[in-house]
């Protein structure tokens, strides 16, 4: 079935549809399923509707902590 | 965003294979529940990187492979009702019933339309009103939210000739009865999508009730490995539990604003599930306030008997018990081309994933 995208809001109309951009590519998005967006927001796209935002924050801080395995090994393995 | 692609860096996945391979013990079940996993996994080669004692099984989670012969006979009579336009997401158009497919029904001349999403189906009642627009909604609580507001639209601008035609499904109650039924599964890769929805609690009671470690995970090869890792970690500490991996969308609350719109549709029912039977409470159907929007009530749909595409094991390979490997009619008689079970029609269904990156194709 339909995959969820991820998709950056452009632009937001007066009702619950708002324009998104798919890695460049512009279509129309249905925000009636979040509690509040922006534009800018980053948010997850399944069949047309945005059905969470994603968080950068949160990115960042998954791979800091997968890369931190690495310093983990290679400090040990000099010791 | 940038560090998304990150999720996919080479560097990353091997550090994490070397990191599993270190603590994996001899031998561990995990099924990835989401048909999404399925196809990511297969996508990336994992089966053949992981320590071999390490047992990936796919769930039940492709929404088009859980669809039962009686979903699509029964969407096959309705469309021989006068002035009835069905429309459907792609992937169900090929999925066999027993007297042949939608896509086979459209080339006689019916009118089976594919949308991409739901609000196009609204379009069309709106524009077409001559005309009675049913949706055939399928998925699990990642796309049942998107028809829980289509209805909600429907039911504000009194669109009367839309309707739903509802397969919705929650997964919860699937993946209980799997351990229930003694599936050999001793860790879940939680579904992604339909976390960001429900959040984490829903799985609570996996753990302390079947001592399954569970964790909820991204549909990159970074998270399904570093999920694999959280799960392996559970599991050799005895120590299972709730995690998310997929901190970047999933909240431990969910979506409330979806959740509500869920519920003011939809109620649970007893539903029918390849391979696993009537699971309680693991259907959605629209309430009895909104039958004027239900499809089974408006047009008197009646109920068929489920029956299964003779010699096709979909049943057994969505429980864990079998490989699509073991089905004789893996990629000779069933082909994405012409698929006997629905497993080989989505490409998230495991029989079709297996086909497109099998080590021989
Ligand atoms: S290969 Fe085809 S017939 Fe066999 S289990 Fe899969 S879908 Fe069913």
């Amino acid at each position: 079935m339909c995959l969820s995208i991820p998709a950056r809001i452009v632009s937001m109309t007066d009702g619950p549809l708002a324009i998104v951009s798919i890695g460049g590519t512009e279509v129309k998005a249905s925000l009636a399923l979040l509690e509040e967006a922006a534009v800018g927001d980053y948010v997850l796209l399944h069949c047309g509707f945005a059905i969470g935002k994603i968080s950068e924050a949160d990115a960042m801080e998954s791979l800091r902590l997968i890369r931190e395995l690495q310093q983990k090994e290679t400090g040990g393995e000099g010791e | 965003m940038k560090s998304l692609e990150a999720f996919r860096d080479k560097e990353l996945v091997q550090l994490l294979i070397e990191e599993i391979g270190r603590i994996a013990p001899p031998s561990v079940n995990l099924m990835e529940v989401c048909g999404g996993h399925t196809m990511a996994i297969q996508k990336a080669g994992l089966p053949s990187l992981l320590p071999p004692g390490i047992r990936l099984l796919s769930g039940p989670g492709c929404p088009v492979c859980v669809t039962s012969y009686d979903f699509i006979d029964q969407a096959l009579a309705l469309i021989r009702k006068e002035k009835v336009t069905i429309t459907t997401y792609g992937d169900l158009i090929r999925v066999p019933g027993s007297g042949g497919n939608l896509a086979e029904a459209r080339a006689l001349g019916a009118d089976i339309r594919v949308v991409y999403s739901l609000l196009e189906a609204i379009e069309m009642a709106r524009k077409e009103p001559q005309k009675e627009i049913v949706f055939l909604g399928i998925g699990f609580e990642t796309t049942a939210p998107a028809t829980a507001a289509g209805l909600d639209l429907a039911v504000k601008e009194k669109l009367r000739n839309f309707s739903v035609f509802s397969a919705h499904k929650v997964m919860i109650p699937a993946m209980d009865a799997l351990l229930e039924q003694g599936s050999p599964i001793h860790g879940y890769i939680c579904p992604g999508h339909v976390s960001a929805i429900t959040g984490s609690e829903v799985y609570r009671h996996l753990p302390s009730r079947f001592g399954a470690c569970c964790v909820i995970s991204g549909f990159e090869a970074v998270d399904i490995l570093e999920s694999i890792l959280m799960l392996v970690k559970q599991y050799v500490s005895h120590e299972p539990v709730v995690e998310i991996q997929y901190r970047r969308v999933v909240r431990p609350e969910g979506n409330l604003k979806a959740r509500e719109l869920m519920d003011k549709y939809f109620e649970l029912k007893d539903d029918w599930w390849r391979g696993l039977g009537v699971i309680p409470y693991s259907g959605l159907k629209i309430r009895p306030e909104y039958a004027a929007w239900n499809a089974e009530e408006k047009f008197g749909m009646q109920a068929v008997e489920n029956k299964e595409p003779p010699g096709c094991i979909c049943g057994l390979v969505l429980k864990g018990v079998k490989t699509p490997a073991d089905c004789p009619l893996f990629a000779n008689i069933c082909q994405p081309s012409d698929p006997v079970g629905a497993c080989m029609v989505s490409s998230e269904g495991a029989c079709h994933a297996h086909y497109l990156y099998r080590e021989d194709g």
